[in-house]
């Protein structure tokens, strides 16, 4: 499976700059439809940055992210947040509005965005808890659910419309293994059941090797390499080997850039 | 000294766009499309939390004032005879004065505060980024109905505070120092003009409400999504509408009073 | 029912700003809502009004029957002109009344007295008061006083 076949969201050549620094250089991203696909690297590559790019929160310096050929960053505002109703996000935090019980949480972009009578906003809703498993937990407020709820509330959420892409900002960071093991039988569940396309931003590997078709790795504001699991295992890169692996030291060095230890030591104060 | 001098510029200017982003975000909360429907019960719930809830602070606060304004006006004017006068004293003060920029003062600290750290901790918890996902304008969503919420609260706030502060006067001023309650009152009617005095406090009022919601909400907007960063707005929320309510008070009562 | 507590507390407050609204405006501001029933202006020159301003009242035996409206300069005279408004029901001051610059009180505001004459006219819209007594300003009664010491 190659993504050049059929790419719902097609990046070439973004630029991305905060400040001084580059966060993205020239950088050429494919999402396939209906696949899960992930965007890996160590903290601090601007993964989630991505992710905001293509939900056009933020604008690149350079380049194109065309969504079906639309350039997201060229589309005025109210074409903007027609897009972004075809795109559903999952925040790291979850992201509920704090002042709604679930169920109304849920209904939200459904009230905003279509005209349902109440029955079949309810019928919508339950469904969609009942998929995540959250059904009982209808009348709850945001603060009485733990973080695993919360981020299944809020992934009901992101797919109460039935969006096209459905983008997870590190889906896995922060729970305990039985919530991720939920987490990560749902995102594939669902991906299957619904047919979207799945972007998935993390650095946690098991879980993601477990349920991605197609990984890209970033590092140094470039894609350092792409492919299925399976190649990835193959590269023979030492930058790819030492992300995959998880070994602490490597070409990104474990220590941040300091003088000589031994002579800082020694130093007179 | 060309360091100096580019330190200046690039603090000018980073001032200058943040005046700049602040007025961009009134327009855009205040120019969006309105929709009755959703709006209403937005902007409600708003003057609930913003309006209904500051009221103890205020009438407390009013009645306080007018009782001090009350003794020390008979006082000072028992001196010359004139205690009678003092019902004129109380009023004017409180009318022209006092209640518009106290209960702004009040309203920037009670409520101008709780909006800013609100809308910052929407950010920090990426509420707002969420409602934009969801294809929801987070300015005509959350900071509209705030702004709106705030602009009607204000006046209401310092004609109550007025209310209350002529009531604690004449309380002191009548039913303790003993004032013929008579030509308290005759005296007060006599020299407060609705027009003059009573309309252009409620302007005030007006002015300092819009200003004080506006430095708020885009306080909120604006911070920096950390802890750290939403204490820090919260702090410039309350000193700059503070300082913003004191220097537009002394421009409105020279251009209102100044040529009489 | 959450939302039943908001709009309750939300009418009640905007009640109390309406209430609180009504009692500045009758009850501290003295706004007679019935008073609109018109006036017609009377003027006056006098040589020197004092302290005399705008909205001073004009009284007679001392119940207010109207008030200054504005206060000029009549250049060809050189004298203080003052635009007068006086109430529609007060239709009994004569031709012949009489105008003065009074004050209440030691330190009160100063205000227009006007004594009824003894003639059939009566004043119309845009007529003079042409007996008028200026204001007492004390330098002057002082000066005067020191003068007739002097003389004596």
């Amino acid at each position: 499976m190659k993504p050049e076949h059929d790419s719902i969201i097609d990046i070439r050549g973004l630029s991305f700059l905060r400040g001084e620094r580059a966060i993205f250089d020239s950088v050429d991203i494919r999402i396939p439809r209906g696949k899960v696909t992930a965007i890996m690297g160590p903290s601090g590559t601007g993964k989630t940055t991505l992710l905001k790019l293509i939900g056009g929160q933020l604008r690149p310096d350079g380049g194109q992210i065309l969504l079906d050929g639309m350039d997201i960053p060229r589309l005025g505002r109210r074409e903007l947040f027609e897009a972004r109703e075809r795109m559903g996000m999952l925040f790291q935090s979850g992201a509920l509005f704090t002042d709604m019980s679930v169920f109304e949480n849920v209904a939200f972009p459904l009230r905003v965005h279509t005209e349902l009578p109440e029955d079949m906003i309810r019928d919508v809703v339950l469904m969609k808890l009942h998929a995540v498993g959250l059904r009982g937990a209808r009348d709850l407020m945001p603060s009485e659910l733990s973080g695993g709820m919360a981020r299944r509330v809020a992934l009901a959420r992101a797919i109460v419309l039935d969006p096209d892409i459905v983008m997870y900002d590190e889906p896995f960071t922060g729970q305990d293994p039985i919530a991720m093991g939920v987490l990560v039988n749902l995102i594939r569940r669902l991906n299957q059941a619904l047919g979207h396309t799945s972007i998935i931003v993390s650095h946690d590997i098991n879980e993601t090797l477990g349920i991605a078709d197609y990984i890209y790795l970033l590092s140094d504001s470039r894609v350092i390499a792409q492919g299925t699991p399976e190649e990835l295992a193959q590269v023979d890169s030492e930058q790819v080997r030492q992300f995959m692996q998880g070994l602490p030291d490597g070409p990104v060095p474990f220590h941040f850039k300091a003088p000589d230890y031994r002579q800082d030591l020694l130093q007179e104060y | 000294m060309l360091d100096v001098l580019q330190r200046l510029g690039r603090g000018a200017l980073s001032r200058l766009a943040r005046v700049g982003r602040a007025g961009q975000i009134l327009l855009q909360s205040l120019l969006a499309t309105p929709q009755p429907l959703i709006m209403v019960p937005l902007v409600l719930k708003q003057i609930y939390f913003v309006g209904v809830l500051s009221l103890v602070i205020i009438v407390v606060s009013g009645g306080f004032i007018g009782m001090v304004l009350g003794l020390q006006g008979y006082t000072i004017l028992v001196d010359y005879g004139s205690e009678q006068a003092v019902g004129q004293m109380v009023a004017l003060s409180l009318v022209r004065e006092l209640a518009p920029v106290v209960a702004a003062l009040l309203f920037a600290g009670r409520a101008g505060s709780a909006l800013t750290a609100e809308i910052g901790l929407m950010k920090a918890t990426e509420q707002l980024a969420s409602l934009e996902m969801i294809g929801v304008d987070p300015l005509r969503r959350i900071v509209a109905p705030r702004l709106w919420a705030g602009f009607i609260c204000m006046p209401i706030l310092a004609i109550i505070f007025a209310v209350v502060g002529i009531w604690g006067g004449s309380l002191v001023a009548v039913d303790w120092l003993g004032i013929y309650e008579g030509s308290f009152w005759a005296n007060m009617q006599q020299s407060v003009d609705f027009y003059d005095d009573v309309l252009n406090g409620i302007i005030k009022a007006v002015c300092f409400g819009i200003v004080v919601t506006w430095i708020a909400v885009f306080e909120g907007y604006d911070c920096i999504p950390t802890s750290e960063g939403i204490s820090q707005a919260t702090t410039r929320t309350v000193v700059y509408s503070s300082l913003a309510v004191l220097g537009l008070d002394f421009i409105l009562t020279a251009l209102m009073f100044g040529e009489l | 029912m959450r939302m039943r507590t908001v709009e309750i507390g939300v009418g009640a407050f905007m009640l109390a700003g309406i209430l609180a609204l009504v009692v500045l405006a009758l009850n501290v501001s003295g706004l007679k809502l019935s008073e609109q029933a018109g006036s017609y202006k009377v003027y006056a020159r006098f040589d020197n009004i004092g302290g005399l301003r705008p909205r001073a009242k004009v009284a007679m035996s001392g119940v207010q029957i109207g008030q200054v409206k504005s206060i000029r300069i009549d250049k060809n005279l050189l004298m203080a002109e003052v635009e007068m408004e006086i109430f529609n029901d007060v239709d009994y001051l004569t031709v012949d009344s009489s105008a003065s610059i009074l004050t209440s009180g030691l330190l009160g505001e100063q205000y227009i007295g006007v004594v009824p004459g003894a003639e059939d006219d009566v004043l119309e819209e845009g007529a003079f008061i042409q007996d008028t007594q200026s204001a007492l300003v004390l330098e002057e009664l002082i000066g005067k006083f020191l003068f007739n010491k002097v003389s004596e």
